[in-house]
């Protein structure tokens, strides 16, 4: 089976971003960029499954700048086996990102997508169930478990009381929660081989797909800013501002 | 304007949640009519119906909406979604589960996680973990968002609207329910407390976890969170996560014991109204959105706060 995996070039979840004065947007210039810290578990859960002997063959596959080139060789150095960089320059949105990864999953005909479950910069969480829903395939998002039985994934969902156990049939396409497993560092020997690895290069444009963005940004802002408070010296101070001067209590 | 509001549900009752979204849909202005998909929901609809400002709620019932499954839940959606303007739900697991589906469905770009409705088709969405809000035009006719219900207040229940029963859709058998591990308390729901204690990798086990949170959220009547790291280090189960990627909350008093303030925490917790921090550090980021700061070992002064209450 191969498995195709989408990875996205995000602002670096360690920085502390900085949104711009006139609203237009936030500052990128000079900012630390990685892989999508979900999308790193997405290309270990793979890598695992190929381990595993239930995967053949690892695809990653960026929509974004040149520079979204950088994010796919981690991928390559992590363990997949091919990348294809979908260039453009314009922002896509989640459900342009759909349209054209359905595309790819046409040609390249995997048994399995692994998504993660939302990009740190947008912070949408659809491009995996949107790709589901336009591929007729099974889904299982928010995945902390992915256990492939025949043309079956058991998959543990992370959901708001516990955990959701479902069978999914495959094709399908899953979306990587935080504790599905913890990524592995890529060894230098492997970034070497990385670059050695195929990287195919095609233009969005030619997909022929509607990548119109349907959203306009009127502005961007900082939250309002909270201030910090006081220290108290002791509980008996803290219950009573709780008490009086809060008045939560 | 009419707008479609999915309900949360677990058949027997309804979600809190839903009457917070409620709220949000009755702001884009049109007429609300609220879609209880399930299996043997009645109770939940009754509910449904209850609440007030609703035009009427429309039940479809199989076994394959039984267990919000997301394939099963967006076709009906989709199958009804013609009649209306707006499609809203929570941005709870289920939410944003299903409702992507029913955007890429319809050829919708959805919002998500929608804090402020500022016209029919402008919203206030926060992206970077909550650190950059913007406010979004949609050039899409038909409206499909999630709201993150802690921004809104749960709509009243003094109403008494129709129920009707309608067709369920054929569903797609590609996901099938096997079951569902979920945890049981007794204490309030972190998503609606009114005051939430949360511990961090400062706890540092599972059982001081337990033995130093327990007995002050007993007192206080409190939901317990965590923090990444101590749902990763097995201290609290994953649903009691607090942030970017656990839930986002919005208590009267929010007392973090043990957990530095890492953005993506904050992302979850700093709209509270009150923030107090116990921190043995104190550089420790949690103090910069802290009212109230204390600065020493958690191990003396939760048991100290735990006999002032
Ligand atoms: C993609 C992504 C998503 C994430 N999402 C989330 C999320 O949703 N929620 C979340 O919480 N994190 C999230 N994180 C993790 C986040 O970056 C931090 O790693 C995490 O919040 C740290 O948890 P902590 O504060 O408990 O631990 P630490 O940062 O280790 O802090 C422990 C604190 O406890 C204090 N302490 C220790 N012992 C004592 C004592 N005896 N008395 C008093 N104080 C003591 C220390 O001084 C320290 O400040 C995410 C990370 C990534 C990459
Ligand atoms: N431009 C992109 N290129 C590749 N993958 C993407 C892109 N945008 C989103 N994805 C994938 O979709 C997931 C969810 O993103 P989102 O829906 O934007 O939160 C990410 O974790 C990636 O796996």
């Amino acid at each position: 089976m191969k498995i195709l995996v989408p990875v996205k070039r995000v602002v670096d979840y360690n920085v502390k971003i900085r949104v711009k004065a006139d609203g237009s947007g936030v500052d990128l210039a000079n900012v630390k960029m990685s892989m999508n810290p979900f999308d790193e578990i997405a290309v270990e859960e793979a890598v695992r499954l190929k381990e595993a002997g239930v995967a053949s063959e690892i695809v990653v596959v960026s929509i974004g700048v040149q520079q979204a080139q950088e994010t796919l060789r981690t991928g390559l150095a992590m363990g997949a086996d091919r990348a294809i960089l979908v260039k453009t320059d314009e922002t896509v949105e989640p459900l342009g990102v759909a349209k054209l990864l359905k595309a790819i999953v046409e040609e390249e005909k995997p048994g399995m997508v692994i998504l993660g479950k939302q990009a740190i910069d947008d912070d949408a969480n659809q491009t995996g169930q949107m790709l589901s829903a336009l591929l007729g395939w099974g889904q299982g998002a928010f995945a902390s478990c992915i256990k492939v039985e025949g043309d079956v994934a058991r998959v543990t969902r992370e959901i708001d009381g516990g955990l959701q156990n479902v069978d999914v049939k495959l094709p399908a396409v899953m979306t990587a929660d935080l504790r599905l497993n913890e990524p592995r560092y890529a060894s230098l020997p492997n970034i070497m081989k990385a670059k050695k690895k195929p990287l195919d290069t095609r233009e969005a444009a030619d997909f022929g797909v509607d990548i119109a963005p349907r959203l306009q940004v009127l502005s961007t802002a900082e939250p309002e800013a909270r201030k910090a408070g006081i220290k108290v010296e002791s509980v008996a101070e803290l219950v009573d501002k709780l008490k009086n001067e809060a008045g939560v209590l | 304007m009419t707008t479609l509001l999915i309900a949360e549900h677990n058949n027997a009752a309804l979600n809190d949640a839903t009457a917070k979204a409620l709220t949000a849909a009755l702001e884009l202005g049109g007429a609300v009519d609220i879609l209880v998909a399930g299996k043997d929901c009645a109770k939940a609809a009754e509910e449904a119906a209850k609440l007030s400002g609703v035009a009427k709620v429309l039940v479809a019932e199989s076994d394959a909406l039984g267990h919000n499954i997301a394939e099963a839940l967006s076709a009906q959606v989709v199958a009804i979604a013609g009649g209306y303007d707006a499609i809203v739900a929570p941005a709870t697991s289920v939410g944003k589960n299903f409702m992507p589906r029913v955007a890429a469905l319809l050829d919708v770009m959805q919002l998500s996680e929608v804090t402020k409705i500022i016209a029919a088709d402008t919203f206030e969405r926060p992206t970077y973990a909550g650190n950059a809000i913007q406010t979004v035009k949609t050039a899409d006719s038909k409206k499909v968002l999630t709201v993150r219900t802690a921004n809104f207040a749960a709509a009243g229940a003094d109403g008494s609207a129709a129920i009707e029963t309608i067709a369920a859709a054929d569903a797609p058998a590609t996901t099938t329910y096997v079951s569902e591990e979920l945890s049981t308390s007794n204490r309030p729901e972190l998503a609606s407390a009114r005051v939430i204690i949360a511990g961090g990798r400062g706890l540092a086990s599972e059982e001081q976890f337990n033995a130093m949170l327990t007995p002050v959220a007993d007192k206080l009547s409190a939901a317990i969170g965590a923090s990444r790291a101590a749902v990763d280090a097995g201290y609290a189960p994953n649903d009691l996560q607090v942030g970017q990627t656990g839930k986002v909350v919005a208590p009267e008093l929010y007392i973090a014991a043990g957990i530095s303030g890492a953005i993506q925490h904050l992302a979850g917790m700093k709209d509270s109204k009150v923030i107090v921090a116990i921190n043995k550090d104190e550089e420790a980021p949690i103090f910069q959105v802290a009212d109230y700061g204390i600065v020493g070992d958690l191990f003396d002064i939760l048991p100290e706060l735990e006999k002032a209450l």
